[in-house]
């Protein structure tokens, strides 16, 4: 049994102009200790996803349906008190940016030692304690004087170096990153971003980072979704897909990478931009912008203006693309005649 | 020219199109509060043609028929629905009036304010350094005194300067003047605020970059896009004003009793109060909140409706 | 925290001197204290000599230094009205404005806080619905209307008949709304306590009490409602905010979330806008004191006014400086303590 299995998770915003699906039948699951990458443009919704494991997504958003098992418990079922067990307890979170995530007005200490202190009938020297040995992991200098400092006196890298603390006060199984290093100076960015890797390696803890920063999850995760507009699109082991990808879209963000650009031309971009989740085109929701599905005639094909594409399975990769199957479909009819 | 122009009537062709109208459409508290605005406001204006006496006209009162009570309490009198005060006058029509002056000074004050305000503001923000300083220091204090205060003192010192009687023929003057000099910091800080962010924003750069001179750029570039703001502070400074010059008036510094404004009248009633005449001073008063209640409530929409940080796409 | 009171400090006495000018200038052009000192019958010559050695005809910053010296020292004239010196004047009602003060903003605090944080964790329930409207409402009355209201209804008593009063429900509708009007609404009443020197205390005797409730209710009545509108909309941006977002994430139980988290950051824009309303509360002491007949510095201005008395009216005008100046320095203070990100150099970090 997965550690974490999300099947047909369904998150909808109840919108004054009506319900809003940012989120569409996402699956996945997740194994002890494993690293799963989620990337895709802003928008996307991978800080839904993020938000929805626990139930912590902000009002008008809501589950709409769709199942979360963590460790064997369905989380869309739990009690709003059961979820508080679990949250910074056994699934943690990083959030993107860490000027604002840390409150301004409370100690460090007093940040970590709440944390523990919610989930563990602990005292307060021993909480205190236990958060100076996780300040140490992350290899904060002089960490005794950090517990007594207030978020302001910190610089943003120290500050995310806390929160991997925090996170990683109570051992838990899984931690959640939210684009942990965006909001970070470029030049410390590797540098937080090997400390939790080593972290989450040391410490046995799976990973669940989204980003959109396809160089990122090519070197730390083993397994990635990439979602568009509120769907994944396509998912599978990380090696396969960047080595080679199926989808339109997914090579269209590799291509877009500066390593893939050729000196002294143009980046390759994906023409247009993601559409806005109240206003989705028909059929495939990346039609619009994708270029094999154009013909020379400039019109798109009716199936991928008319139809919903279905997953379909490439190799050890699930992909969801009319023009994917349909090849597919044609190497089988030929293996098939030979 | 013609970017001002365009950029002026599309900011506002924006609003109405995408959500102000869309929102008053739906919101039936605005609409209620609009209509019983309007009707205050068109009652008021037309005081001579539906009063059915002339409450300054001294002949039309007979003292005989002071403290009568309204219609629907024994012993009114027919020609007196609403009742009448102390010194005989149609409570209705003297209310009628009353409201005219209230609603005279509130206006007028805001106007006062506004122009002192925001062109203060626009200085401070637009040209920064010693000007800004200095400004924004006044106001602080102005502010930290509260304009009641302030307006208490002016009124005080005018009075006792000028005499009450001189005071008194010129009062509805005098409150605009001290009201509005009162609560310009209001608007001064609200149009910097806006204006130290939309300083920062390319268009402002672009235009100096076109050589166009500073006074150009605050009053046609910068200023429209300040307008909203602006309003949604006006709906909750014009109550301000009719309550502030309701204060006044009751301390003894606003409108004289011949003259009088909703808060003169309150002042005068609330003396017979004890002996059990309530309405001279309490129908005046449900009028002042009805009408500063629906002032009000239409600013708290609008501030909804209106504020960028509630009101994301 | 030296620098940071030095800084005040001279702030205070920027304040202090700008207050001093004005009021001076207004001493300057109202009184004559010639006039005020003697007679109509005497003689011109005999002013122009008066005038002289009291150094009227000194140049205008001579005069000044002359009324800033003997202000340091606590003098600021004599009252005309009382003849007796203006400071004792003052010091004599300050007490029962204080005390009235007192009151109101204990009545402010212990409700706004609650009322605001319920209202902003839950803004949709009936509850809160309730509380917004009756704010608003109570924003729209001026506080001399809500006071005579309140006197009306409490003090003078209504007799209502608006119901059939030969049905039962309807008899028992008119006695239910209906009210004695039993509480006093005159005064400070007879049973105070002597405390100290000036200060006669309405805190320590039923009486007293019963004659405070309706000034101090009337006195909170627009503040209250502002601070709950005020503290429900911080608390809610608050509630956005990422750290709080955070602090869920860490599993932290919500009272936790709202009552550490939220509220302690809810309450820094609170505690500024509270300082700067020191001064609306000084000002609506006027008025309250006017209704009721509150025998405190409100009321004795507002006389002062009427006679023309300008050397308690001068007078007044120092003292409610100082009183502003010194309480937000305090508010200043508490404000620094609450929040780590001001260092009390009096730079934000």
């Amino acid at each position: 049994m997965a550690l974490l299995e999300v099947n047909h998770l369904d998150v909808r915003f109840a919108l004054r102009q009506g319900e809003v699906r940012a989120l569409r039948d996402v699956n996945f699951t997740l194994e002890r200790g494993e690293r799963l990458g989620i990337v895709g443009e802003s928008g996307a919704g991978k800080s839904v996803a993020a938000f929805s494991l626990l139930n912590l997504i902000a009002k008008p958003g809501f589950i709409a349906g769709g199942e979360i098992r963590f460790d064997g418990q369905a989380l869309t079922k739990m009690s709003e008190r059961g979820l508080r067990k679990i949250r910074g307890n056994r699934i943690s979170m990083i959030f993107q940016d860490p000027m604002m995530t840390l409150n301004p007005v409370l100690s460090i200490g007093e940040q970590m030692i709440e944390c523990l202190k919610a989930h563990r009938r602990i005292s307060r020297r021993e909480a205190r304690s236990i958060a100076l040995d996780r300040l140490k992991q992350v290899q904060i200098p002089s960490p005794e004087k950090r517990l007594d400092q207030y978020p302001h006196e910190l610089s943003g890298g120290m500050r995310q170096r806390i929160i991997i603390a925090i996170a990683l006060l109570l051992d838990p199984d899984i931690i959640v990153a939210d684009e942990p290093t965006t909001a970070l100076d470029v030049t410390i960015q590797a540098e937080i971003m090997a400390l939790l890797l080593s972290l989450c390696e040391t410490h046995n803890v799976a990973l669940i980072l989204i980003t959109h920063d396809l160089g990122v999850v090519s070197q730390v995760t083993q397994r990635m979704l990439v979602m568009y507009a509120g769907r994944v699109i396509e998912q599978g082991p990380t090696r396969e897909i960047i080595n080679d990808p199926q989808h339109p879209y997914t090579q269209g963000l590799l291509n877009a990478l500066p390593q893939m650009a050729t000196p002294g031309e143009k980046l390759n971009q994906i023409r247009g931009s993601m559409p806005s989740l109240n206003a989705l085109p028909s059929g495939c929701a990346f039609h619009p912008r994708c270029d094999f599905t154009h013909r020379s005639d400039g019109t798109a094909r009716p199936a991928c203006v008319e139809q919903v594409p279905e997953f379909v399975i490439s190799g050890q990769c699930r992909v969801a693309c009319h023009m994917v199957a349909e090849m597919l479909e044609d190497r089988r009819m030929k293996e098939e005649a030979q | 020219m013609s970017t001002s122009t365009t950029t002026t009537p599309s900011r506002w062709e924006r609003f109405r199109d995408s959500y102000l109208w869309y929102s008053f459409k739906r919101d039936r508290t605005a609409q209620l509060c609009l209509a019983v605005f309007a009707c205050l406001v068109v009652a008021a204006f037309c005081a001579p043609l539906l009063a059915p006496t002339d409450p300054y006209d001294l002949r039309h009162i007979d003292i005989l028929d002071s403290e009568l009570p309204p219609f629907w309490i024994d012993g009114f009198d027919e020609r007196y629905t609403l009742g009448t005060d102390a010194q005989g006058r149609d409570l209705w029509s003297i209310i009628l009036y009353g409201t005219r002056v209230s609603l005279l000074i509130g206006f007028g004050a805001v106007i006062l304010q506004a122009l002192i305000g925001v062109t203060f503001g626009l200085m401070a923000g637009y040209l920064g350094g010693r000007i800004d300083a200095f400004l924004m220091r006044l106001a602080d204090i102005q502010l930290s005194f509260s304009t009641l205060m302030v307006a208490i003192v002016v009124g005080a010192v005018v009075k006792s300067t000028l005499g009450s009687a001189f005071y008194s023929e010129y009062a509805v003057v005098m409150l605009i003047l001290i009201i509005g000099l009162a609560e310009w910091p209001q608007y001064a800080r609200t149009v910097r605020a806006s204006v130290l962010a939309e300083r920062g924003k390319e268009y402002v750069d672009a235009a100096r970059v076109m050589g166009l001179r500073s006074k150009r750029i605050m009053f046609r570039h910068v200023l429209p896009n300040t307008l909203s703001p602006i309003f949604v502070i006006s709906t909750v400074q014009i109550a301000n004003a009719i309550i502030s010059e309701a204060a006044l008036s009751f301390l003894g510094l606003g409108m004289p009793e011949t003259h009088p404004s909703l808060g003169s009248l309150i002042k005068a009633g609330f003396d017979y109060i004890q002996s059990g005449s309530w309405w001279i001073t309490l129908i005046p008063g449900a009028v002042l909140v009805v009408l500063v209640l629906s002032i009000n409530l239409l600013g708290d929409w609008l501030r909804d409706v209106m504020n960028p940080r509630l009101y994301k796409g | 925290m030296i620098a940071f009171l030095i800084k005040r400090l001279m702030h205070a006495v920027l304040v202090m001197f700008v207050i001093s000018v004005l009021a001076f200038a207004i001493q300057d052009n109202l009184g004559d204290p010639v006039q005020q000192m003697v007679g109509q019958s005497v003689p011109e010559s005999e002013r122009a000599a008066l005038r002289e050695r009291l150094g009227l005809n000194d140049p205008f910053l001579v005069q000044y230094g002359r009324f800033a010296k003997n202000a340091l020292q606590g003098d600021f004239g004599y009252s005309y009205f009382y003849r007796e010196p203006a400071l004792e004047v003052i010091a004599r009602h300050l007490p029962a404005t204080l005390e009235l003060v007192f009151a109101a903003t204990l009545l402010i605090v212990l409700l706004s806080v609650p009322i605001g944080v319920y209202s902003a964790i839950k803004p949709r329930s009936p509850i809160s619905r309730f509380f917004m409207g009756v704010s608003i409402i109570g924003i729209s009355i001026p506080v001399f209307l809500t006071a005579i209201v309140l006197i009306q209804i409490f003090a003078i008593g209504i007799n209502v008949t608006l119901f059939p009063q030969d049905i039962s429900w309807g008899a028992w509708l008119n006695a239910t709304l209906s009210t004695q009007g039993s509480m006093p609404s005159f005064g400070r009443g007879h049973d105070l306590v002597h405390v100290v020197g000036h200060w006669d205390t309405n805190l320590a005797s039923w009486d007293g009490i019963r004659h405070l409730v309706l000034p101090a209710i009337s006195l909170a009545s627009i503040m209250l409602p502002l601070f709950i509108r005020l503290i429900r909309a911080e608390m809610m941006e608050v509630m956005q905010s990422e750290y709080v977002k955070y602090a869920r994430a860490k599993g932290i139980s919500m009272r936790r979330v709202y009552f550490v988290h939220a509220l302690k950051n809810t309450m820094l824009p609170v505690i500024t806008v509270g300082g700067v309303q020191i001064g609306t509360m000084v000002a609506y002491t006027i008025l309250t004191e006017t209704v009721f007949q509150w025998p405190g510095m409100g009321l004795m201005f507002l006389d002062a006014i009427n006679r023309a008395d300008i050397p308690l009216i001068v007078t007044y005008l120092m003292v409610v400086g100082v009183i502003f100046v010194v309480t937000n320095t305090v508010v200043d203070l508490i404000y620094g303590l609450v929040n780590p990100t001001v260092k009390l150099t009096g730079k934000p970090a």
